[in-house]
């Protein structure tokens, strides 16, 4: 998975969790959690679905890296070589 | 026809019942009238006036004053195998039969098992409007429509008054005709036989879209001018004649109301308990989701009936309370 | 024959706006189903039926709102006889079904409109037990939708008799409409209650409903098959929705800060233990199973109410009722702004990874504006979990007429004491605000510790 691909389906991802959240205005490097005011259920929720939809096995452990899109790209595509 | 009468000479209730009777007697020699004054006086209201001299005196038979004698009398010819027709003078001398017509008359098929048919006729005057005040004017036919075992009838037109005579003698049953008093001098053309004058039916006088007046008897003309004057108004009144009091014809009147949604009944009796009561509940019971107003009733005022003109005329059904009624209902 | 009537979904609720309808008449439902959906000032709920019975008519249109105990839809019921095998099972019912859920309970007693009680000279306490009615009565008020709080008996002591039902229920205006528009309206799909009548006391007739029908509105022409929202007002706009769910915050709030006496409690929890617990449970099983913090919290809570039942409960006319078992009020915040409460129920009883599913269903639900009846009428007790906004504690307004609520801040790693060395631990901050009138300090200082207590053990939780 390429960061374009990665970030893509993170942003995906999101929607699903939040439906009608502003994705566009979303810049790389922003704490999305913060942006989209996204409680504990939520992030949890969002991992669930990211973790469904690439197959990669997410742990609590691996949190703190996604916290931006830039660093869920990352992750992905660290987890998917 | 007699000789020297045209075709063109206009017929009344009186004799249109009076042809009833003829043809009765004509063509049934079982059948004989009996009753107070028929014979030598030609009826109280004159309606078997000449009859005497045609079918002679074991046809058409005066009696005491005993109602409840010559009802009994009736009764008895009737199981006997003959045809009679009783004439009262008023519904309210009726009362002194009403052990005969309720306790005998009514009862004796239903208590025989089936073997003693009643088939009996009785007639009557019913009703006000001739200033013949509390003993003479009262309108009690509700309360023989009470009894199950009986037929009523209350023929208004002139049609019905020629007509039903005949199916009241078929009728297995003992029949009571009701004759409203203002009716007898009611004069038309009489035209030929309707279709068929049945007495299981009511009629529709008069069709209409808004509302519909049920009534029957007397009341019928008050009813069909009221319809006149709400057309003016530009209310489409339907005129339900009820002809046959029991057994009720409770599909013509749902029908109607289907067609209308509102109704106002029009009886002459007293509101309380009275036929129009039986027809309203009827009316909520079997066409409650039909109705688009309150059901009105125009009775009369509930007291015995008063001897003064005004005060009759005011205790009575007018058509300006009619008229009333049906403008509260669509309004 | 029952009738389905609109039910008072919280101390605060007096109307509620019928949404949809999720039967259709001549359906069997059995008690528990969702049969409605109602909107309130807070939220849009899927009502429960109490009664098990096939659909009769459909009292109520959707669009229309009416006041708490209006009837909605008829239900005829069947005798209630003791389930006997039959040759057909009913649909969806397993051979030894779970319980339904309970039936929503005859509405929280309501105190008194605000003009009453702030009525300079106050009454003298009155030794009335809550509502006094005979069952009778009771039964009566229900058909007649009439709230017997709102009464004042005028028997012996204040007892309310029939007739003060039946005067009260005269007093509640009804529309008058003809049955035959009734009828019509059914037919034509026309919404009564936005029909003005021409007859006599304003009765709407079968033409008004005609002219409504045939308005500049679409003629609305209901399919019975699919008795929906087609006829149903255009649904308030979610800024009319935020608006009135900030009224009744504000009402509610504004209430309970001025008839319940605070007292706050809070304590601190090392929280060692138990992320370290989480994170071994949530690193064994699958990502879709994963317990987060605030289910632990929960069910510390759960089972620390339970042990002081004497917070977990409804203070009404001057005494203490203890709920019927502990249904967290578990607070959530909507996106649009607002918060919700809605019931965990039983929630001591349940395992973690039962509570935490329930807990993202209750919360997606409540976000999609999607509660049942059941779980947003009887919450025993409230918990509120500003952790996720970062904040360290949270001293919370009780939610009347509760009398505790009991708040958790974020778990963070502070310096503190351990075994006599300064150590670097995860903590939260539990705090209880409880209502004065129906415990003491010392009662809720037990709540809390208990929390305390349990989170140190959370493999027993």
């Amino acid at each position: 998975m390429n960061r374009t691909e990665a970030v893509d389906v993170v942003k995906e991802s999101l929607a699903q969790v939040v439906p009608g959240a502003d994705l566009a205005a979303l810049r790389p490097d922003d704490a999305f959690r913060d942006a989209l005011e996204l409680d504990s259920l939520d992030f949890l929720s969002f991992v669930e679905t990211l973790s469904r939809r690439t197959g990669v096995r997410i742990d609590d452990e691996d949190t703190p890296r996604l916290t931006t899109l830039s660093g869920c790209a990352e992750f992905l595509a660290s987890r998917t070589e | 026809m007699g000789p020297g009468r045209t075709d063109e000479r206009k017929t009344t209730y009186r004799e249109a019942l009076r042809e009833g009777l003829r043809e009765a007697m004509r063509s049934d020699d079982r059948v004989f009238l009996m009753g107070e004054d028929v014979g030598r006086y030609g009826g109280c209201f004159g309606v078997s006036l000449g009859l005497l001299e045609e079918f002679g005196p074991e046809r058409v038979r005066d009696t005491p004053l005993s109602e409840s004698a010559f009802v009994g009398a009736g009764i008895g010819a009737a199981l006997a195998g003959m045809r009679p027709i009783v004439e009262i003078m008023t519904v309210n001398f009726s009362l002194l039969a009403l052990d005969q017509i309720l306790n005998n008359a009514a009862t004796l098929l239903h208590m025989s098992g089936g073997q003693l048919p009643v088939p009996l006729v009785i007639r009557m005057t019913t009703g006000a409007g001739r200033q013949l005040a509390a003993q003479h004017s009262h309108s009690l036919e509700g309360w023989y429509a009470h009894i199950p075992g009986i037929r009523v009838i209350a023929p208004a037109t002139l049609e019905d008054a020629r007509h039903m005579l005949a199916p009241a003698l078929a009728d297995p049953d003992p029949v009571l005709i009701f004759e409203h008093g203002v009716l007898y001098n009611a004069s038309g053309e009489l035209g030929p036989p309707a279709a068929a004058v049945d007495l299981d039916h009511a009629a529709v006088r008069r069709s209409g879209t808004d509302i519909s007046l049920i009534t029957y008897g007397g009341s019928l003309p008050k009813a069909l001018m009221a319809a006149d004057e709400l057309a003016v108004d530009g209310i489409s009144a339907e005129v339900v004649d009820l002809r046959t009091l029991r057994p009720l014809d409770g599909g013509t009147i749902a029908a109607s109301v289907a067609r209308t949604h509102r109704a106002v009944v029009v009886d002459e009796a007293w509101r309380t308990g009275s036929l129009a009561a039986e027809v309203s509940a009827r009316i909520a019971e079997g066409s409650f989701y039909e109705l688009d107003a309150p059901v009105e009733r125009v009775c009369s005022a509930e007291c015995p009936m008063p001897y003064a003109r005004r005060l009759e005329e005011a205790a009575l059904p007018q058509v300006t309370d009619i008229v009333a009624a049906a403008h509260r209902a669509v309004d | 024959m029952a009738e389905f009537t609109m039910p008072s979904l919280g101390a605060d609720m007096d109307e509620g706006t019928l949404q949809e309808w999720l039967v259709r008449p001549g359906e069997r439902v059995r008690r528990g189903d969702p049969v409605a959906v109602v909107e309130t000032a807070k939220s849009t709920i899927e009502v429960e039926c109490f009664e098990t019975g096939t659909v009769g008519e459909l009292l109520v249109e959707p669009g229309r709102t009416v006041p708490v105990g209006t009837p909605l839809a008829l239900i005829e019921t069947e005798p209630r006889e003791p389930e006997k095998p039959r040759r057909k099972p009913p649909r969806g019912r397993k051979p030894k079904a779970t319980p339904p859920p309970e039936a929503i309970p005859p509405p929280l007693p309501e105190p008194a409109p605000a003009g009453v009680q702030e009525s300079p000279v106050a009454p003298p306490p009155e030794e009335r037990p809550q509502h006094e009615a005979v069952p009778l009565v009771r039964r009566l008020a229900r058909e007649r939708g009439v709230d017997l709080e709102t009464l004042h008996g005028s028997g012996l002591h204040g007892r309310i008799s029939r007739s003060d039902v039946r005067r009260a229920a005269a007093r509640q205006p009804r529309a008058r409409i003809t049955p035959l528009a009734r009828r019509l309206a059914g037919e034509l799909g026309v919404d009564l209650s936005t029909v003005s009548g021409t007859g006599r006391y304003g009765a709407v007739r079968a033409d008004d409903v005609r002219k409504a029908a045939a308005g500049p509105a679409t003629a609305l022409v209901s399919d019975r098959a699919e008795p929906a929202r087609t006829a149903a007002e255009p649904a308030r706009t979610a800024d009319d929705r935020a608006a009135a769910m900030r009224r009744t915050i504000a009402s509610l709030m504004a209430r309970s800060k001025r008839d319940i006496p605070h007292y706050y409690l809070s304590t601190t929890v090392d929280m060692a233990a138990a992320m370290g617990w989480l994170r071994e449970h949530n690193r064994r099983g699958p990502v879709g199973e994963r317990v987060l913090p605030a289910a632990l919290l929960l069910k510390a809570a759960a089972l620390a109410v339970r042990e002081v039942p004497a917070l977990n409960g409804f203070w009404t006319e001057d005494h203490f009722t203890e709920g019927d078992g502990v249904h967290l009020g578990v607070a959530v915040s909507l996106r649009g702004g607002g918060l919700v409460a809605p019931a965990l129920r039983d929630a001591d009883t349940l395992a973690l990874p039962q509570l935490m599913a329930r807990l993202k269903d209750l919360v997606t639900r409540a976000r999609e504006g999607r509660l049942r009846g059941s779980e947003v009428s009887d919450p025993t007790i409230t918990v509120t979990n500003l952790g996720d906004q970062g904040v360290e504690s949270v001293l919370g307004v009780i939610y009347p007429p509760q009398v505790a609520l009991i708040g958790f801040g974020r778990v963070v790693d502070r310096p503190c004491a351990v075994d006599g060395l300064l150590g670097v631990r995860p903590t939260v901050t539990a705090t209880l605000s409880a209502d004065h009138r129906a415990t003491d300090g010392a009662i809720g200082a037990r709540c809390l510790t208990a929390v305390d207590r349990l989170l140190q053990h959370p493999e027993e939780l």
